[in-house]
Parts: structure tokens; sequence; C-alpha cells
């Protein structure tokens, strides 16, 4: 048996054989990583530049097309219809509406007494834990014809309205409101956490007003949450379709045909593989583009 | 050494036992089906359209005789909900391991999928009870290459159903048969004006409808127009008839005609009017199918013994009134082998047995549905089924018209549909609706496919 030896000389040389061991051990994820993930992206890749389909003689024999699917994307007027709605989406959902009531929600909370926080945290949390097509229901019976707003209006005695389909694109933005301010909730309740007491108590004896505060002291301290929470809510936000397709699926007409919806149209209804992927990498390249206009614009680096 | 190596040994082993063990479970998977003879599945895909399930009473009694007759053999019957049936079908059939033996086909799919290398041409020159069925219907079921790829089992006219009681209130003449599309608004008009809280007008209208909005609204309309849908190879995808067509949809919903958009958009809309709004006679006239009296039948979802004394069923006009002066639409549903199947013999037996005469005649009955067989059609027992409308059909059928069997047409078939919703909704007026639908047209079947009038 051999003695081992005391381990005070190793640290400093990472030898060959520790670091085959390492790769070893991570290979079946890597493999894992490939097959399933890896291989599926660059095929996406590929299937953009072809006129793959569901059914008709293109489903048996599949060609590139080079550039076509984006040509004609640029044509198409569902498809910058899906790229307004999408941006009026993720505008007022998410980089308003979640970021500014999860802060509000957030500042409100800050200091507040135990039961308070647990109260208010647990009400908005319950929009975050509803899986995304329980969100959707929850909204249906609360906006639909017969609904629960309908119910409370003709009992007024006023006429009820079709919410979803006269106000669909307000319809949708508050119920991802409902369902994604917890998120933004919380990680501004961290970082409002992580702002030191004396700062603020010290800018309060200089006579600072409670606006001031926020604006000068608090909100620089947090600026690095409030990007990371940008990205995150945004891109969330992008691929967002539950929601969406359970409530309107897209309707009425194109009223809130976001892109991923446009994609899964085409794809699978319309029968359009390959277009519907095209819609995909443009769907990413939006998610790269907005992500790296926030680095830029809050000035943060990764 | 030892020690240290061993574990990490075992580590990777672990991982890879999980890894392969993942990957061979997918493969016992599909290789079950294809074992020895004693243990054979057939999978049967169909629609499963609403609770009554009318397609899965026919195919379980099917089912029944099949397994009997074939020991061993296990007849798996897959409904799949109605309003996804047009998504799942083409990825079922597209994979081997899913890829259903037998499956049921609209024949407007059958091009579009034959081509597709999804269907199985089948033996008809060689079975006996081929020539039991209707030749007009025989030929919607025939791919590009002259094969028959699909068995009928059903078939279908459209036209108008109007509410006999709420004309009379109106002061509206009843019997009515409109000459024109004239004749419908102003019917409407006085339907809106004199009884408010009714529906003057319902058509399936929405993306959610579906085929049912191509077919029993826009065609209904545009086979009564002097411009065609396709011609010479050709589709038209501009022409004074769709526009014609998209202003009759339009002057229904602008002028308050039709049903609200929340009650008419959703996938549900045509169950709605069927079992609801129907029956409660909240609707004057709708320009449907002959099918709904199954929905009304004692077995159908929906009994309603007077049905057909408060609507009559009559021939939608062309637009102007102009020869033949009626129009109508027949469709239908094929039974199909799944190319990719494994039991692809064993699936062409069961789609034999499904649709002889005692099944179809069964099946036929209990849907509401009007038979391709010969046989069945001059059955006295379904023919004068009470409250059908075997008898009328028979008139429908002499003005009707199919749809253009081409492989493209499924593609087309949702263009048409969201020029309707647009038109519906008001998210564009009807010229621009045509001109972005040519121009959907124009992308996926090529522009030499298309043509302006």
């Amino acid at each position: 048996m051999e003695v081992s030896h005391p381990r005070v000389s190793k640290p400093k040389r990472h030898g060959s054989g520790e670091q085959w061991r390492a790769a070893l051990f991570l290979s079946p994820s890597w493999l894992l990583l490939l097959l399933f993930f890896f291989v599926p992206t660059i095929l996406t890749f590929y299937f953009a530049f072809t006129n793959m389909a569901l059914t008709g003689a293109t489903a048996a024999k599949t060609e590139f097309i080079g550039f076509e699917n984006f040509k004609y994307m640029f044509q198409d007027a569902n498809f910058r219809t899906s790229v307004w709605n999408t941006l009026i989406f993720l505008i007022f959902s998410a980089v308003i509406g979640q970021q500014v009531m999860g802060f509000i929600i957030a500042v409100m909370m800050n200091g507040r007494k135990q039961w308070f926080r647990s109260v208010i945290g647990s009400i908005v949390i319950a929009g975050w834990v509803a899986p995304e097509v329980v969100c959707a229901f929850v909204w249906f019976a609360f906006l639909n014809d017969t609904g629960t707003v309908n119910t409370v209006i003709e009992s007024l005695g006023m006429k009820p309205i079709a919410w979803l389909y006269t106000f669909p694109m307000v319809s949708v933005i508050i119920a991802n409101i409902w369902h994604g301010t917890a998120f933004s909730m919380m990680v501004f309740q961290a970082a409002l956490g992580d702002v030191p007491k004396e700062v603020e108590e010290s800018a309060m004896i200089d006579g600072a007003s409670a606006w001031q505060r926020m604006i000068r002291i608090t909100l620089p301290m947090i600026m690095g949450s409030v990007t990371t929470n940008m990205v995150l809510v945004t891109l969330q936000t992008l691929g967002s379709f539950t929601l969406i397709y359970a409530l309107t699926g897209g309707g009425p007409g194109m009223a809130t045909e976001t892109l991923p919806i446009y994609m899964y149209h085409q794809a699978f209804v319309n029968y359009q593989l390959g277009y519907g992927t095209a819609i995909s990498l443009m769907l990413l390249v939006i998610g790269i583009v907005a992500s790296l206009l926030y680095m830029r614009m809050l000035k943060v680096k990764l | 050494m030892a020690k240290g190596k061993r574990k990490w040994i075992a580590g990777l082993l672990v991982s890879l036992t999980v890894l392969t063990a993942a990957c061979s479970n997918n493969s016992a998977g599909t290789s079950a089906s294809g074992g020895d003879s004693s243990n054979k599945v057939v999978k049967v895909a169909y629609g499963k359209w609403n609770e009554t399930d009318n397609w899965g009473k026919w195919l379980t009694s099917v089912k029944t005789e099949f397994e009997k007759a074939h020991p061993g053999v296990t007849v798996e019957l897959q409904p799949i909900q109605g309003a996804q049936y047009a998504t799942k079908i083409p990825l079922l059939m597209s994979d081997p391991s899913t890829a259903p033996e037998v499956l049921a086909e609209d024949s407007f799919m059958i091009n579009a999928d034959s081509e597709a290398g999804y269907l199985e041409p089948l033996k008809v020159d060689s079975w006996s009870d081929w020539s039991n069925f209707n030749e007009a219907i025989k030929a919607a079921a025939k791919g590009k290459d002259d094969k028959t790829y699909g068995i009928p089992f059903s078939t279908d006219v459209r036209g108008l159903y109007y509410n006999k009681e709420l004309f009379k209130k109106a002061g509206l003449p009843v019997p009515w048969q409109p000459k024109n599309w004239q004749d419908i608004l102003t019917a409407s008009q006085t339907i809106h004006e004199k009884l408010p809280d009714i529906i003057p007008f319902w058509m399936n209208s929405g993306k959610a409808g579906q085929e049912a909005t191509t077919m029993q609204t826009f065609e209904m309309l545009l086979y009564g127009t002097e411009n065609p849908l396709y011609e010479n190879g050709k589709w038209i995808t501009q022409s004074p008839g769709i526009l014609s067509s998209l202003n009759f949809i339009n002057n229904i919903y602008s002028n308050g005609f039709g049903p609200p958009l929340s009650q008419v958009l959703t996938a549900q809309a045509g169950q709605v009017l069927e079992t609801d709004l129907m029956p409660n006679q909240k609707v004057a006239i709708a320009l449907n199918g002959n099918w709904l009296t199954g929905t009304w039948a004692s077995s159908g979802s929906k009994p309603w013994p007077e049905a057909l004394d408060v609507y009559d069923f009559v021939k939608m006009p062309t637009e102007n009134g102009q020869a033949p002066g009626f129009t109508s639409m027949s469709g239908g549903w094929t039974l199909a082998v799944g190319a990719k199947s494994v039991e692809k013999e064993l699936g062409w037996e069961f789609i034999q047995l499904a649709v002889n005469e005692k099944h179809n005649k069964e099946f036929a009955m209990l849907d509401g549905a009007l038979t391709p067989r010969l046989d069945v059609a001059k059955d006295k027992e379904y023919s004068e089924q009470p409250g059908t409308l075997y008898a009328k059909a028979a008139d429908f059928i002499t003005y009707t018209h199919v749809r253009p069997s081409t492989a493209d047409y499924p593609v087309v078939s949702t263009a048409i549909q969201e020029m309707v919703e647009k038109v519906v909704t008001k998210g564009a007026s009807p010229q621009d609706a045509m001109t972005q639908y040519a121009q959907s047209v124009q992308r996926s079947v090529g522009a030499d496919k298309t043509e302006t009038k």
C-alpha cells in the first residue's frame, strides 16, 4: 500500500493527469449537451436556410434555399406586425410593467413589519408560482364574456365588455405583469436590502428628500441589479408563448400575435418549418441585441 | 492510488449507464410494436370532435370485431382533440416510431400528405367492395400519381339553415329561398331591426375555425362568383370574386349582422353554434353543413327532435343568382394507412372492415354524415331516418364543388383563414386583406403558380 503524500506540493502544479480526469468526469454531460443542445441548435441554424415543410412535396425533399426565408420575412406584413406586437408586449409588460411594479412593491415592503411583508409577498408570488397556463386560465375566467369582471359590470347595470376581443393587447399585458412582477420584486428586495442604512441616514441628515435619496443614492447603488433584472425579464418575456396562446391564440386577427406565436403558426399550422425556424433565429437576434443595448445604456460590464 | 481512481471510474460508469439507459429506453419503445406476430399493435388515430365522440364509438365497434378476427392483435385507438388534429397528424405521421397504421384523413390533405411520403397507396384494384363507392367521391381520394390513398367514409354538403319561427316573427316570408347574396343581406337587415337580441347571420370566421372557415364560409361564397379558386394549375390570388366574397363578409360584420367576435373567433365556435345558439333559437340564418343534424340526433351531443321543424336547410345562392343559381361544397373524410407505420397490411384490413356496408351505415346514422357508399345510400333505414337531411342533400349535390386537390391546398387554406379573420376583425380592408393573401400564397406555392384576374 502506498502511503499518501502530504498534499503540500500538489496544489501549485496542475498535473495534466488531473485535467484529464476532470475532462473524463465531465464527458458524459458534454456528450448529453452535444446531443441534446448543440446539435439541435446547429440544426436550427441550418433549417432556417431550407424550405423544410411538415407536409407536401417539400416535406419529402427538403432543399437549401439560402437567404430566401429572410428575404421574404422583410416583405411579410404579418412578420412586421408580430415584431411590433412583440415590442409593445415586451416594453409595457416587462420593461415598464413588471420592473416598475416590482420596484414599487419592493420599496413599499422595505423596512416594514414582517407580517405586512409576508402577506403582500405571498399575494405577489402567487402569480409567479402559478404555471403560465394556469395563469392564462385565471385571467380567462376573469376577463371572458361571462367572467368575473363582466358579472360585476352587469350587476351594476352596465353592458358587459368582451375584454379579450376589445382590448386584447392590454389584457395579455396585464396578465403578464401579474404573472411576472414577483420576480422583479424579489430581485429588488435583495438589492435594497444590501444598500447600507448609514448612507441613506446621513443623506437624510443632510436634508435630502425621500425622492432625492431614491434617485441620487438608492437607484445608483442598485443599478447592477436593475440591469440584470432587465435582461432576465426581457429574455423571458420575449419567449413568452403559453400565456398569450392560451388567452387569445394570437388573435383576434393579428392583435396579439407576437413572434413566438407567429413562429408556431408558421411552423405547425401553416406547416412551414423552415420559415418558422428562420423566425426563431430572428427572435434570438432580437434577444441578444436587447441585452447588449441595456448593458450599453446602463454602463454595466459583465 | 487505487482508491481515488476506482471512485472516478465508478462515477463515470454510473453516468454512462444512465446515458445508455436513457437511449435504450427509446429504442425499446419503437421495437415493441414490430416484435413477434402474436403481439401486433394497430394504432388508429382519429379526431375526437366533442364529448359525444361519434367517431370513437364507431371505431370501438370496429376494433372489437377486428380483434376477434385477429387473435393476438391489439387495436389501439388514439383520439386527438379536434382543434389540434391538423397540427398533430402530420407530426405523428412523419416519424416511424409514432406513425399510425390507420388514420382519419381529411380528403383535402391527401395530396399534400401523399407527396410528403406519409401515406401508403392502397390496393383498391384487388378489393371487390370498392365498386360500391360513389365515383366522384373516389376521385377526391386520389393522389397526383393517380393512386388511391384513402377510403372515403363520409361526405357532406353545405347550405343555409334559417329559423322559420324567427323569420315569421320578423315578418319575413316562410318558406324562404334566397336567390342571391343581396337577399341574404336584406333578410339579415330585417332581423337586425326587428329582433335586436337575435344574431341575424352566422358563419365560421376565424383562424381557430380552421378548414371550416375556408370551406363553409369563404369557398361557399367564392364558388358562387365568376372566379374560381384554382384554374389550369394556378391559384387565382386576386380577383373580383375574392373581393366580393370579402365584401360580403365585411358587410355582415360591419353592419352588426354577425355574432360577437369573442364568440365566433374561438375554436369552440362551431360547437357553441350547434349545441347552444341554434337550439336556443338565437340565430336566424347560419351558413353550415348537413351534419348538424347529427348533433341534434338522439345519439348526438344535443338531442333536439324538433330541430328540423324549427330550422329549414336551403341552398346557398350564387352572388347575383347567375347560373346554375346555387352552389355548395363537398368534402369528406377517408381512412388512410400511414406509410411509415409498421403493420401496414393489418391497417389496410382494418380499413376494409371499418368501411364495409354494415359499419359505414352504423357510422353515417350515428354521425349524421352522408355516406359515400351506393348500397348504404339506397338503404331505407338510412335514407328515411327521421331528423336528417339525406333527401335534401341529393338536391344539393347537383350544385356541389370539391376543393382543388393539390398538395398546396392546406397552405392556401390557412392563408384564406387569415385573410377572412383580418376582414372580420377590421385588421385590414377587403382589398388589403386580398393583397396580403396574394403575397402569402405566392410565397408558399411560388409566384409562377399564381395568377391575378
